[in-house]
């Protein structure tokens, strides 16, 4: 049944129609709605047989959800930005007991400066985690992502962090198809743990191990992720079958069958991207987009094989390494290895910064024109920047960054680029 | 005070000793440790220390506790000591179902048990959350104190050996003034750890009004055993705080595990006393009352106060013993126990 509905309570519906049996939520911002959406109808009783519980941090949300899962529950927790970061070394245990845990990512960038905006550097921080990393593009693959991933992380027994954009998904209101009960019961059988704690089969689970099996440990849970290079595609379809809509799968491509420029980017920027490469496929450019669905495991060989006839590659990414450059895009290089297609990484949308289609198709020109440095930031304001730099260079005491940027900004905000 | 009393008038020690026994007590009252049906939930062949005072415990606690709820028992353990030389894998000393997750979220993870067992309808089963002083003063405070606050129904035991000891001897947030350890050297105008620091946890614990708090020791098997018992026939959070001697990061002998113990409550440092709802209910009178250095003086981690100057410190740490057991009326029946 299709409604207008808030990104997040499309998501907290689709959790609901799941049947999870503990949900732990610690409030941050822009994930906060989804779970104030599950506490609401656990309240109300439209989910039955559910705990939810309150707890005092990030940290300890995520190991209320590591007890429960090992203890056997389907369980559910959501985070953003400082909190994943909060909970890192939960992030990694979860992992590491292969506990089928789905949590929900509001992508918001990381201070300091503090900033509850959109941005991937939350996820991108933990992307080794051992953790699949599943990115949204539409509150309706919001939706069916987590249906999704509770089949996914149940079959392989890994958790799964279904990403979606702060505000620009999570407090978006769109048209979202909200499945049955019964379809969503067909789809996902009830939760049948690996390993579990019960004193009628007592387990030791957590146990140390030393440097005679890690290696060896470590390798198949490597292993495991690469497995769900095959598994995310079989539920894509399975999927399919039961709702009759494409959802999830490791990428999406628009357009690229004949294109020469091809962006490779992830989350909700690709239908701005979509949008202007209509646009600018009628001016005869041939340009394709493939949006990245499953950044870990991250689908090298798919990718590899779509973007064999691309010569230009944009990798427009919403995360920065510092001291690096693109997260994103060292990635989509190692997938091309040894091919002399020309990769350009595009920096974008740091902290909440609006991508817009006029700063975009300024930046496919220059790509067109082969006249953009790499990397490239998307609207950087390089005057600001050079003036604190000389301003940090002059004067041992020249202030914080932050506040220098802003007070040289002013109350208007950057000057139009 | 009524199940305290109840309890004093079987006196558990064996004449002319100061050992607690079993010898003295009819059948249905002996140590579970005393039954050949004892589940033995930590059972031998692990790698704890000689004279470990926390493999001592926790095995008393546990085996309490299997007892208590027959055998309906999951224990969560937090990153330390007990995890480490329990479970050497693919060896594990564990009779019942454990699971370790990291070092500060032990209390969390028995939440999350415990949620899981409620949501299954498998209520009958227990959860026990067992932690060093270190995974439950410091790092596991804030996970513990929300525990409580949510009065989740989880019996979390500390196992106080006052010091980090599984990464080398240094000093929590559990380790008493004047104490040697390898952060607080004994060195220089105020050697050892310093006065007027560290956490009382089994008070803090109380001020969360969580329905049960008892402090037990491995020199009052017993006791310990009758507290986890009580604990466990409780629902919502409980606590117990238990005094493990630990030879290698205090410097004492193997053999006096359990002396230095008695002497740690006999001199009033550490008090026998147990709570519910924020309100003591009961405390273990001192038998014998000793000077502290006579609980000091075994111990390396102290010798720096019998050393020039240290009289006074040693006089600071008697009168925090005397302010104990004033504050908890601990020589009220003294002279009645036995010799």
């Amino acid at each position: 049944m299709f409604e207008q509905i808030e990104g997040s309570q499309a998501v907290a519906k689709a959790i609901a129609l799941c049947r999870p049996e503990v949900i732990c939520a610690y409030p941050i911002t822009p994930q906060t709605h989804i779970v104030e959406g599950c506490a609401e109808m656990i309240r109300t009783g439209a989910i039955q047989n559910c705990e939810f519980i309150n707890v005092e941090s990030e940290f300890a949300a995520l190991s209320v959800a590591i007890g429960s899962s090992a203890a056997g529950a389907r369980t559910y927790t959501a985070t953003a930005s400082q909190g994943l970061l909060f909970m890192a070394e939960a992030v990694y245990n979860a992992a590491g007991l292969g506990l089928p845990i789905v949590m929900t990512i509001g992508n918001r960038a990381i201070g300091a400066p503090i900033n509850i905006w959109n941005d991937h550097s939350d996820s991108m921080a933990l992307r080794d985690a051992g953790w699949i990393q599943l990115h949204a593009e539409t509150n309706q693959e919001a939706a069916d992502l987590h249906i999704q991933a509770f089949k996914l992380a149940e079959r392989l027994s890994a958790p799964v962090m279904v990403c979606m954009d702060g505000f620009i998904l999570t407090h978006a209101y769109e048209r979202v198809a909200i499945p049955d009960q019964a379809q969503v019961d067909a789809f996902l059988p009830p939760y049948q743990p690996r390993q579990i704690l019960d004193p009628a089969d007592p387990y030791t689970i957590g146990a140390m191990v030393g440097p005679e099996a890690f290696m060896e440990v470590r390798y198949l849970a490597h292993d495991k992720l690469l497995q769900a290079l095959s598994v995310i595609p079989e539920i894509q379809q399975e999927f399919k079958e039961v709702f009759g809509r494409e959802s999830g799968g490791l990428f999406h491509g628009y357009r690229v069958e004949d294109a020469e420029t091809v962006v490779v980017t992830m989350g909700s920027l690709a239908g701005t991207v979509k949008d202007l490469v209509d646009e600018v496929r009628e001016n005869g450019a041939k340009i394709g987009v493939i949006t990245l669905c499953s950044y870990r495991p991250f689908p090298l060989d798919g990718l590899r094989h779509a973007l064999q006839g691309a010569a230009k590659v944009i990798v427009l990414e919403k995360s920065l390494a510092l001291g690096f450059g693109g997260v994103l895009a060292a990635d989509v290089r190692t997938a091309l290895h040894g091919r002399d297609t020309h990769i350009h990484t595009v920096i974008a949308g740091l902290g909440g910064r609006p991508i817009t289609r006029k700063s975009l198709a300024r930046m496919f020109a220059r790509v067109e024109r082969d006249d953009l440095k790499d990397p490239h930031f998307l609207d950087l304001d390089l005057d600001i920047v050079r003036r604190e730099i000389d301003n940090q260079r002059s004067q041992i005491t020249a202030g914080p960054i932050a506040e220098n940027i802003l007070r040289e900004i002013g109350p208007c905000g950057p000057k139009a680029v | 005070m009524s199940d305290m009393t109840a309890e004093q008038k079987v006196k558990f020690y064996q004449k002319g000793t100061f050992t607690a026994g079993n010898r003295l007590v009819d059948q249905a009252r002996r140590s579970v440790q005393a039954s050949m049906e004892r589940s033995n939930a930590i059972t031998s062949g692990h790698r704890a220390c000689q004279g470990c005072g926390e493999a001592l415990g926790a095995r008393y606690a546990l085996d309490a506790a299997m007892r208590a709820t027959e055998g309906q028992l999951i224990a969560v353990n937090a990153t330390g000591c007990l995890e480490v030389f329990t479970t050497p894998y693919p060896e594990t000393s564990w009779q019942v179902p454990w699971i370790h997750s990291l070092f500060g979220n032990a209390a969390a993870v028995a939440s999350g048990v415990a949620a899981a067992m409620r949501v299954k309808g498998r209520e009958q089963v227990r959860v026990v959350a067992q932690g060093g002083d270190g995974g439950t003063t410091d790092i596991g405070f804030g996970c513990l104190s929300g525990m409580f606050e949510r009065n989740d129904d989880v019996l979390y035991i500390c196992y106080d050996n006052e010091a980090y000891m599984n990464t080398g001897v240094q000093r929590s947030s559990a380790t008493p003034p004047t104490a040697r350890t390898a952060t607080t050297p004994a060195v220089g105008p105020e050697p050892g750890n310093v006065f007027g620091t560290g956490k009382n946890l089994p008070l803090i614990a109380m001020a969360h009004n969580i329905p049960y708090v008892a402090t037990a020791s491995v020199a009052n098997l017993h006791d310990l055993e009758r507290k986890v018992e009580k604990a466990v026939a409780i629902r919502g959070a409980r606590y117990i705080h238990i005094f493990v001697p630990c030879p290698l990061g205090w410097g004492s002998a193997s053999h006096d595990t359990i002396r230095i113990a008695r002497l740690a409550s006999e001199c009033g440092l550490f008090p026998l006393f147990e709570a519910e709802h924020g309100e003591v209910t009961g405390s273990i009178p001192i038998r014998r009352k000793v000077p502290v250095e006579e609980y000091l003086r075994p111990q390396k981690r102290f010798a720096h106060l019998f050393k020039d100057g240290g009289g006074e410190r040693i006089a600071r740490l008697q009168r925090m013993a005397d302010a104990n057991i004033k504050r908890f009326d601990l020589l009220r029946e003294a002279e009645e126990a036995p010799l």
